[in-house]
């Protein structure tokens, strides 16, 4: 299996704040893997730094292996690498059918200067992209409901929708599950993880839940402190003391709160 | 829907351009005048729509009048189409330039540092006697591939000019609503991160839509210095930016065919007002913006979507 993506040496600091460190990685193709930490380990930020939302202080991001370490997120998104939203960025004033359409057109785009402009926002070729998403995402009972009434799992879904319209083959997904009832995490997860099979997308996603994790990750990076403490297969670093110790734990006593 | 908000765009026009010949000379230089306004509407609503202001739109109309008053002074050329043209083309590259700068901008910022730039331009021209300070100067009179009409002639021809540009202008900015760059300004207006995470830079999507908008403002502008025959600093000034933005609101931004009705009724609301009650006009104008803004906060067009709705069987609406 070739290598999409190679993390070498990132770190982030924010003025006195090391919110990544000596962060190493490296991710087949179509493998799944998902990243654990508690609250503020630096799980966002290294999805940030890969999608070009911030610029790493240090260290090199390989995609494909070409260097995109401190590309604008745009011209990453370009060259294959989409991602969600740990809140679920939508247009709140569209319906889904619009939200998907955009997304759609976005990704037709005909090549050159003016493509957003000579490219028709409804085509055949457009709408047909949106309603297959639609469907793929099974959220078809609310494609003409606007964005801003709609419940939260179908928010996530419409956000995941609309970053693999572009045909990405990296998906970094921030917490799909934050803010859904635990019993709807797993349907919502299922819905999620088949439809990126059916489009052969490699996912990494930032998860919780352990039990999700276990369920859906090929592969679990545990960060701790801004760094990754124990990578390995979903059952090595869930088993893992550190692990159980610093993050797993830490999680169970929120719940139990919860 | 959209085809047949053309083809009544189209009817309206036709039957707009046929009435010339029958109606007398100051009416046809009015509409004129308020049909090359409404250009500059027209870019003030491909702004709009992404949720920008600008108060300085007069900047470009005045950079096109200029354009064409001083083709004419220093080399004598009057030929009216390729006038029009350069006013629109001179205007577009300036708010190519400008856009650099005001594409960062959002908001109140947008807004006011438009503003700013068209008061430069006006400071700019009171400034340079040679130009006739805030007298301005004539305007050459204009001619048609080398035929020179005068009189109710030469207005009629301005005014089928200014209704062919109008025509191109609004095909133009429908289609535009309709690409990929025009359907993103809800999306832009809403949530930029996730139109620039779908790979689309909003930087350069606002940037054209300055362009656009300075394109019109330029026809808009050069096409009035042909009408009135005269150009000077007020044409920069900021109280004509506001009387675009004016009409913008009276128009709302949901049809461009929007934009030309309300410059035509704010003409005629300000000629007979000024004319009637010359204290009261700004009065009359406030009112009737006030009575928008209460009864029509989607502008006149709104009027339309109402009337669609009513006629309309449920169901049978798209
Ligand atoms: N833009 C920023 N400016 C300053 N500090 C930041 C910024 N973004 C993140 N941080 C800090 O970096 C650290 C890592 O934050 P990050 O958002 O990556 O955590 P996380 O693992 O995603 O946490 P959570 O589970 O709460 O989402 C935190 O201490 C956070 O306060
Ligand atoms: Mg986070």
């Amino acid at each position: 299996m070739s290598t999409i993506l190679e993390v070498r040496d990132l770190e982030k600091t924010f003025g006195q704040l090391v919110a990544a460190r000596d962060i190493n990685v490296s991710v087949p193709q179509h493998q799944t893997v998902g990243v654990i930490g508690a609250n503020g380990a630096g799980k966002t930020t290294f999805i940030n730094m890969i999608t070009g939302h911030l610029s790493p202080t240090k260290g090199t991001i390989l995609f494909e292996d070409k260097d995109i370490t401190g590309k604008p997120s745009r011209e990453i998104t370009g060259l294959g690498i989409s991602r969600s939203f740990q809140v679920a960025q939508i247009f709140p004033t569209l319906t889904v059918f619009e939200n998907m359409c955009i997304a759609a057109a976005i990704a037709h785009r005909k090549p050159g200067m003016f493509g957003n402009i000579m490219t028709p926002v409804r085509s055949a070729e457009t709408t047909a992209a949106a309603e297959a998403a639609i469907e793929l995402f099974q959220i078809g009972r609310y494609r003409d409901v606007t964005a801003n009434a709609l419940p939260q799992g179908v928010r996530k879904l419409l956000d995941i929708g609309m970053a693999v319209a572009g045909s990405p083959r990296l998906l970094l997904l921030d917490e799909p599950t934050s803010g859904i009832s635990i019993e709807e995490k797993f349907d919502l997860m299922n819905v999620v993880m088949s439809a990126l099979k059916t489009r052969k997308i490699t996912v990494l996603f930032v998860e919780h839940d352990m039990e999700i994790v276990a369920r859906f990750a090929d592969r679990v990076l545990a960060f701790y402190d801004g760094t990754v403490i124990a990578d390995g297969t979903a059952h090595e670093t869930l088993d893992n003391p550190k692990v159980q110790e610093l993050i797993s734990g830490v999680r169970l006593k929120a719940g139990a709160h919860a | 829907m959209q085809a047949g908000a053309q083809w009544v765009g189209g009817l309206l026009l036709l039957v707009a351009a046929a009435a010339a010949p029958f109606l007398p000379n100051w009416v046809v230089s009015l509409a004129t005048i308020a049909f090359a306004n409404a250009l500059v509407v027209l870019g003030l609503v491909v702004l709009w729509r992404v949720g920008l202001v600008s108060f300085g739109q007069a900047l470009y109309y005045c950079i096109g009048a200029y354009a064409v008053a001083l083709m004419g002074r220093w080399i004598g050329f009057t030929d009216a189409i390729a006038l029009v043209l350069l006013g629109g083309i001179v205007a577009g590259l300036t708010a190519a330039g400008i856009g650099f700068l005001l594409a960062r901008y959002r908001e109140i910022f947008f807004a006011m540092l438009s503003l700013a730039l068209s008061m430069i331009l006006y400071g700019v021209l009171v400034k340079t006697e040679s130009l006739g300070s805030t007298d301005g100067f004539s305007v050459l009179t204009p001619t048609f591939f080398g035929y020179a009409p005068h009189g109710a002639q030469l207005s009629r021809a301005l005014y089928w000019l200014t209704l062919a540009i109008d025509a191109i202008a609004a095909l133009f900015v429908g289609l535009y609503f309709r690409s990929v760059a025009g359907a993103l300004a809800a999306p832009i207006r809403d949530n930029e991160i996730r139109v620039e995470f779908l790979g689309v830079s909003v930087t350069s999507i606002i940037h054209t839509k300055v362009v656009i908008a300075g394109v019109l403002g330029g026809l808009g502008g050069a096409l009035a210095a042909m009408t009135i025959g005269h150009v000077d600093p007020a044409m920069a000034y900021w109280t004509t930016s506001g009387g675009f933005v004016f009409v913008t609101v009276l128009a709302g931004s949901g049809y461009v065919a929007a934009a030309f009705i309300g410059s035509l009724v704010f003409e005629v609301v300000r000629s007979f007002a000024v004319d009637v009650m010359p204290q009261l006009w700004q009065m009359t104008l406030g009112s009737v913006l006030l009575l928008t803004i209460l009864f029509l906060p989607e502008g006149l067009g709104s009027l339309v979507s109402r009337l669609k709705r009513r006629v309309m069987k449920p169901g049978t609406a798209p």
